[in-house]
């Protein structure tokens, strides 16, 4: 084979590999260490309700990009409904449709939020109509006493809202409020009164119904605020304190007075909300947040991939790199290993337990399956079906492994789960072979050079640069190709091949 | 460190990357694997070419025909049970003898019917196979080697590897099977390679794993100056499997046996390396010495006699 050939090959490669990197890194500005990692957030309405055997008609306020969150993926999951989505106003809504359905009916939306922080200066809002407040008799005359108290005493809207809500939040708040108000003290009823009466006084005000965001799986309350038009813009206030702002991680859901979810042709409607959060580079949110421009090679980036992909691929991307580690490893410096890619398995492995558990769990594991393989060869089986019984035990004892760790506190345990059993089984298998054949000395070489390959590509591989690297970079892997096949022709001598003929250079020539 | 890699280089010491990279990849077409490493083929091939061999007494190809194993091993006091696939010497069994209705392995260890039939399946189930696909178990005569060995051999047979390039005997060496080898001729198993002066057949120094030796660890005598019989027919077999196998880079093993002589056992696509340790010579300037060479040489004597002036101790 011409070399020539070869060389040409790889300088290619790694011409268009680098170029492609250099391209990003010094023209599109893409970081080359990992930066602050933030925080996506998958938040989650799961709608429950008893269908009544009729055409069943669900409308659900969702939330819309903001200034402060933008929506990234949206999805809906509803067997069978139709769906329609609209914006009306401030709201946006998901409308599903059935013409007949019967039992429990489980709907979900689920969507991912972004922070963003947009500089760009708020545009004036048109001001929006008063509606009626609806008072009349006794309440029309304490709530006109209230608003010309209030305005006696603020400026605008803003200080002017402020000042209600102190009044309405006073433990002792006055016969007026107490009218107005009834029976209800909840947030959401003064709230809603605090609307009203501002409407009489010619303000516009607006209850904001959202969620903070935090780390909660179920029954994610729902927490509401206020906001007032003023100055030609929606302004927030707390509706406890009357101070303006949202506090922090909020997400707007809906706005109004309407409730979230509307149902017609079922009952017993819940509406549950959650939040996780999932990690996520800071490129990949400064693209979403535009800050980034997007030219035509980031569109077809893995960053366009949803989060839960993404993740998948970042560790994709480090199995090449492993098999790379073990060309060096095997054909530069001379280690046997069971299985040429074993190790980088057992290190995708180990990216769960951690090294050193992984360690401990892998060698335990592998010698423990190693007895009774012993065991088992005592039987004079025949070859596959001893493989299958070897793999059993395998499972067996990595389920009591998890079993025995999880007794003893030790949660690292349960994640042995995720080694390769197949791997491991065929691992066992050879092991025990070379162990007859080559004597324990050769199979406990050979376990050993395996697992330092594999501690070393779990550090290479769960190195969080690299990672980083390559998910941002994955042109790195045409200078990765290149540089194996050039290795693919080395005809130098191992390491270890060194030490073996030392003995040419005892004697001397 | 690069020092050390550079006095290899200039004593042309030939690495496995070397070996995989300009010798097996580069002279030995893949077509052509199946010829060496089913050892039912080679000796058919051999056959063909009148090159003697091990007689065949039978061959296993599936698990149903284990049960006429007694049958066709009735008449056989001794015999050996190989893999056809089989590589490194790995699932090579040697009956001696018979003790009532138990075998006797040439270690003195019994094995019953079951025994030697549980060995068959795991031949046929492709344990020794490379690659693991399934495998035929060759049962063939023992080879009673020549009595020149006895003193220097601890069971087993001693066979004698020979490295051709392009035809070429290039290098030659003894494998003296020892107690820690379990009675097989491998080097890795614990075996001694003793290396052969291809000029005249007498063998030179030996490497264990243990490093250079100068006598059998088991019997004490020493191992050098043997004198090989038929020397120049072995050259001559190592030499012809060219030909038959149309691969450039070879390991040809042979063994003498005290009564048919030379015999061609097996042949190998990728042979070892430790060869150079025994003779304490490296291969890469004797290969490319051939290179340089190779239309000056057509017919086999003409190559023998091209090894025997370029590749022996006093040239």
């Amino acid at each position: 084979m011409n070399k020539t050939h070869l060389y040409v090959l790889a300088l290619i490669l790694a011409a268009v590999g680098l170029g492609l990197f250099l391209y990003k890194v010094l023209v599109l500005n893409f970081p080359l260490a990992p930066g602050v990692e933030s925080y996506t957030w998958n938040v989650e309405a799961k709608i429950t309700f008893t269908a009544a055997d009729e055409p069943v008609k669900l409308t659900l306020s969702i939330p819309r990009t903001t200034r402060r969150y933008a929506i990234t993926n949206e999805a809906f999951v509803s067997r069978g409904y139709g769906l329609l989505t609209a914006t009306e106003d401030a709201n946006r809504q998901a409308t599903w449709s059935i013409r007949r359905a019967q039992g429990l009916q489980t709907l979900y939306y689920r969507a991912e939020v972004v922070r963003v922080r947009r500089r760009e200066v708020v545009s004036p809002t048109p001001a929006p109509k008063l509606e009626d407040p609806g008072f009349d008799g006794a309440e029309l005359a304490a709530a006109q006493e209230l608003v010309t108290r209030i305005q006696s005493r603020s400026a605008d809207n803003e200080t002017m809202a402020a000042e209600l809500l102190k009044r309405l939040n006073q433990p002792h708040p006055g016969d007026n409020v107490a009218l107005l108000l009834g029976k209800q003290t909840s947030v959401a009823a003064k709230m809603n009164l605090a609307v009203r009466v501002l409407a009489l006084a010619g303000a516009p005000a607006r209850v904001v119904h959202g969620i903070i965001l935090k780390e909660q799986k179920e029954k994610l309350p729902l927490v509401h605020w206020l906001e007032i038009y003023n100055q030609k813009r929606w302004q927030a206030i707390d509706p406890a304190t009357g101070a303006p702002g949202l506090p922090g991680h909020y997400l707007a859901w809906w706005r109004g007075a309407q409730s979230m979810a509307r149902l017609t042709g079922g009952t017993d409607l819940r509406v549950a909300l959650s939040s996780t959060r999932e990690l996520e580079t800071a490129i990949s949110t400064a693209v979403v947040r535009g800050q980034i421009r997007k030219p035509l090679l980031l569109r077809f980036s893995l960053l366009s991939l949803p989060i839960h992909s993404q993740q998948v691929y970042r560790i994709l991307l480090m199995v090449p790199l492993g098999g790379f580690l073990l060309v060096i490893l095997r054909n530069i410096i001379g280690i046997s290993t069971f299985g040429t890619f074993m190790p980088v398995l057992i290190a995708l492995a180990f990216r769960e337990t951690q090294l050193l558990w992984g360690i401990v769990f892998f060698s335990s594991l592998v010698a423990l399956g190693l007895s009774i393989r012993f065991y088992l060869d005592r039987l004079k089986l025949l070859l596959v079906p001893r493989l299958a019984a070897v793999l059993i035990v395998v499972v067996i004892l990595m389920a009591l492994m998890s079993i025995i760790t999880n007794r003893l506190g030790i949660e690292r345990g349960l994640s042995v789960a995720l080694f390769p059993m197949v791997i491991l089984t065929m691992t066992i298998e050879r092991m025990s072979i070379v162990w007859e054949e080559r004597g324990p000395y050769e199979a406990i070489k050979q376990g050993l050079g395996s697992l330092l390959a594999a501690a070393l590509a779990y550090l290479v591989m769960h190195n969080r640069a690299v990672q980083h690297l390559f998910f941002i970079f994955p042109e790195l892997l045409l200078v990765l190709l290149a540089a194996t096949l050039l290795l693919g022709r080395y005809s130098g001598y191992r390491l270890l091949e060194l030490l073996r003929f030392k003995v040419f250079l005892k004697e001397g020539p | 460190m690069f020092r050390l890699a550079r006095r290899l280089a200039d004593l042309g010491i030939m690495g496995i990357n070397r070996r995989n990279a300009e010798f097996t990849l580069a002279h030995n077409p893949r077509r052509y694997y199946p010829l060496v490493d089913d050892k039912l083929r080679t000796k058919e091939l051999a056959v063909a070419a009148g090159i003697p061999v091990p007689e065949l007494y039978g061959v296993v190809q599936s698990e149903y025909q284990v049960r006429y194993l007694p049958l066709w091993l009735k008449d056989r006091e001794d015999f050996v049970i190989k893999p056809a696939h089989g590589s490194g010497g790995e699932g090579i069994l040697v009956i001696a003898g018979r003790a009532h209705t138990n075998f006797r392995t040439v270690a003195g260890l019994l094995m019953t019917p079951e025994e030697l039939n549980h060995h068959v399946f795991n031949i046929l189930g492709g344990l020794y196979s490379l690659g693991g696909q399934t495998d035929a178990a060759l049962m063939e005569y023992r080879v009673r080697f020549d009595p020149v060995f006895d003193h220097i051999c601890y069971q087993g047979v001693p066979d004698v590897r020979i490295i051709v390039f392009l035809g070429v005997p290039v290098m030659a060496m003894l494998r003296l099977p020892t107690r820690a080898s379990g009675g097989k001729a491998n080097l890795h198993q614990g075996a001694i390679g003793v290396g052969i002066d291809l000029a005249t057949g007498a063998t030179l120094k030996g490497v264990s794993r243990q490093g250079i030796v100068s006598e059998h660890p088991d019997t004490g005598n020493s191992i050098r100056g043997l004198a090989i019989p038929h020397w120049e027919t072995l050259l001559t077999i190592a030499a012809r499997a060219y030909e038959l196998t149309g691969l450039g880079y070879l390991g040809v093993d042979l063994v003498l046996d005290q009564d048919l002589g030379p015999l061609l056992l097996e042949l190998n696509a990728r042979p070892g390396l430790a060869i150079q340790i025994a003779n304490a010579a490296g291969l890469i300037h004797r290969t490319n010495l051939v290179e340089q060479h190779r239309q000056e040489l057509p017919t086999v004597p003409d190559r023998l006699a091209f090894a025997r002036r370029h590749f022996g101790v006093n040239p």
